[in-house]
């Protein structure tokens, strides 16, 4: 992405949110700016919102932001044409950056899941494994997250329309929970997957009083030593560890080079 | 005119509803050959994925089920797992929880009446030309959106996917100063929830009337139920929470692979109209004012008032809410009842085999949610019965009423008012996306 950055886009760039397979709670964090989201819609030309609009546009788009995973070959087929059609390419939310909980599916044995769910009939619902957006096509930007946090996204969009790159933190979300003075979850005897996860988020969950399920993906560059000495220090199971990042981070088992 | 009429419909992601759904509407010779309403989201395959993880994390996989009913999953998990390991909730966490659950209500049905049903009654394709003619409306509909919003984050940390709602109760409780900010910002609504009131006034619905069993929770105390009660139906039926199956009754039509619902009769409703039609007598005085403001009586059997319906709950929410934090505020929480998710898991709430019913009203009518869990806490058998999904029966009724009724108009009229159909009954396409039931299957 950092490479290839486009040229700044035109005054009013022409802007359409996309939605696969997911809850559809990242374009209501979009809604959910409030007022401020008038001054956003005064920067670009929405000109495809499913949820909220009617209009449709059959030209290209400046912006693209896609939210959801491809989980079947007419999501692969779609997302293909809109990366055709636009000049930059945003994927948000979990689902659409690391496959997000849709990707536990891909635990499972792949009709066997669908027979679990939709019975003898499962074959009617068209079914793949789960894979996030940049598994498929080429993505410009990611604003990770369930659901994103809303700073980001305008900061990734200010980025966008500038023609310049957005770097995700590289430092995990222990980096912004000490910032945020949280007594540590481990330190409560409970484990947190704090110190795997991307930071970007301001420690949201613990903040809350919960603990960090990895949203965000893995950080690119993990302290592997430290990992394994507060796994080893509390007295942790590997495996239960894999477990809970498996919750939104399947996926990444699709990334040949673990590269996100 | 009309009786020789042909006409082919089909309209491809109805916009402005949640989740991906298409109608398509064949007529030859004025004979009407199909009127379907289809849903075409992609199936996620929750209830299986579920199967072998913690009952504690429950909430936070189903809350992903959908964005704008993530509260609503959220209480009908917590209560489903909840009854599984046989926890019962604290007098404060109820309190809690019904105020998240009104919080849920006052959202979607903000975002339905404003951003997704009120551009048709005005005759745009979508709020954004409202931008210009009607600024005033658009900010508002933000402005009380935010508002919402914001409360729902001092109470649960967000309100797409709440972090602090789990099983056993919250991990962080408002403090005194947290819920002072709540009453502030609800009040600061109040001239807002006026005008909204008047803008639901001068909106138009198509008059069409169709008489059908209504679903909702009931209950034997003067509150109107929402986060608990029997499951209750305008045709006299009643049924325990754990008997819901009897209440949903799965079949397959064979015009379709999609499962329907029905239950006395060929098909029946669920959400606002159907709680306003059971459960009227039992809103708050301010929300019945609305009703009457607005014309809507119970029983009304015409499905596009079920916006009205959502107005006056908008109302009843509103005042139930901020009743429920004076409440606390004079009372006092107990801020030794916080709790920890991981605390859980760790044996502070025993784990046990079992098997749990969650039966919530949520914007769209009742959720059901159903775990099994083996003797470690693990999440055998999961299965969730969405409202869109029990409304897909009803809509179709509807429709193959409603075409001969508006047949002589304009083929971009019938669309619209097909559409507008679809839109009343505000479906959440991507929750219903994996409607079909399961079976337990004892291993």
């Amino acid at each position: 992405m950092k490479k290839e950055t486009k040229a700044a886009v035109p005054a009013k760039p022409k802007v359409a949110f996309f939605d696969l397979a997911c809850c559809e709670g990242c374009q209501l964090q979009v809604a959910n700016l409030g007022e401020a989201l008038l001054d956003i819609l005064g920067a670009i030309d929405v000109v495809e919102f499913r949820e909220v609009m009617s209009e449709k546009w059959d030209k290209d788009y400046d912006i693209a932001i896609v939210e959801g995973s491809i989980t079947d070959a007419h999501a692969e087929e779609r997302i293909k044409k809109i990366r055709a059609r636009s000049k930059i390419l945003i994927a948000y939310g979990s689902c659409a950056t690391i496959g997000g909980v849709n990707g536990m599916k891909n635990g499972f044995e792949l009709d066997e899941i669908r027979r679990y769910v939709y019975g003898k009939d499962y074959k009617f619902f068209d079914s793949a494994p789960t894979r996030p957006v940049h598994q498929v096509v080429k993505v410009d930007y990611f604003v990770h997250g369930c659901p994103i946090y809303p700073p980001e996204l305008i900061e990734v969009l200010k980025c966008a329309l500038r023609g310049i790159p957005y770097t995700v933190p590289a430092s995990p979300v222990c980096a912004e929970c000490k910032l945020n003075e949280n007594v540590c979850m481990y330190e409560r005897g409970i484990s947190c997957l704090g110190p795997w996860t991307k930071a970007g988020c301001n420690s949201w969950c613990v903040n809350n009083g919960n603990i960090c399920y990895g949203c965000r993906g893995e950080v690119k560059n993990p302290a592997l030593a430290a990992g394994a000495d507060v796994i080893a220090r509390y007295g942790l199971k590997a495996e239960l560890v894999k477990n809970k990042f498996e919750m939104y981070n399947k996926c990444k088992e699709g990334d040949a080079d673990g590269r996100r | 005119m009309a009786a020789a009429k042909n006409l082919e419909i089909k309209v491809e992601y109805v916009t402005r509803v949640e989740g991906h759904g298409n109608i398509v509407a064949n007529v030859k010779n004025g004979r009407i050959e199909k009127c379907e309403f289809h849903v075409v989201e992609s199936p996620r395959l929750f209830e299986g994925m579920l199967r072998g993880r913690s009952i504690f994390e429950a909430q936070h996989i189903t809350s992903r089920i959908c964005g704008i009913c993530s509260c609503g999953h959220t209480l009908s998990s917590i209560q489903a797992a909840e009854d599984a390991l046989g926890v019962e909730p604290t007098a404060q966490t109820v309190k809690l929880r019904k105020l998240l659950l009104d919080y849920e209500m006052l959202d979607s049905h903000l975002l339905h009446v404003y951003l997704l049903a009120a551009p048709d009654a005005l005759g745009v394709p979508s709020f954004v030309p409202l931008i210009g003619t009607h600024n005033a409306v658009v900010r508002r509909a933000l402005r009380m959106k935010k508002a919402v919003n914001d409360v729902c984050d001092i109470l649960a940390g967000r309100h797409v996917h709440p972090i602090t709602a789990i099983v056993g109760g919250f991990t962080k409780l408002p403090r005194q100063a947290d819920l002072d900010a709540q009453i502030r910002i609800l009040e600061s609504m109040a001239g807002d929830m006026e005008e909204t009131l008047a803008l639901a006034k001068t909106l138009k619905f198509p008059e069409f009337e169709r008489e059908t069993e209504y679903v909702a929770l009931v209950s034997g105390d003067g509150e109107y139920p929402l986060l608990s009660g029997d499951i209750g139906s305008t045709d006299g039926k009643r049924f325990k929470k754990k008997d819901y199956r009897k209440a949903t009754n799965e079949f397959v039509d064979p015009r379709s692979s999609a499962k329907f619902t029905r239950l006395s009769r060929e098909s029946f409703f669920v959400g606002a109209l159907a709680r306003f039609n059971l459960n009227s007598a039992k809103l708050h005085p301010k929300a019945k004012a609305a009703a009457k403001e607005l014309g809507l009586k119970a029983p009304c059997h015409n499905p596009y008032l079920n916006t009205a319906a959502q107005v006056v709950e908008v109302v009843h929410c509103y005042h139930h809410a901020l009743e429920l934090l004076k409440e606390m505020r004079r009372e006092g929480l107990d801020y030794a009842q916080q709790v920890t998710v991981g605390a859980n898991e760790k044996g502070a709430v025993p784990v046990r085999a079992g098997k749990g019913v969650g039966a919530v009203e949520v914007p769209r009518g009742i959720l059901y949610h159903e775990y099994e869990t083996d003797k470690a806490g693990l999440i055998r058998n999961a299965n969730c019965i969405i409202p869109t999904n029990q409304n897909i029966n009803n809509i179709e009724h509807d429709f193959a009423k409603l075409l001969p009724e508006i047949l002589h108009m304009p083929k971009d009229e019938i669309r619209l008012r097909l559409e507008m159909l679809v839109r009343a009954y505000d479906p959440c396409i991507s929750c219903s996306a994996h409607y079909l039931d399961v079976e337990f299957v004892e291993r």
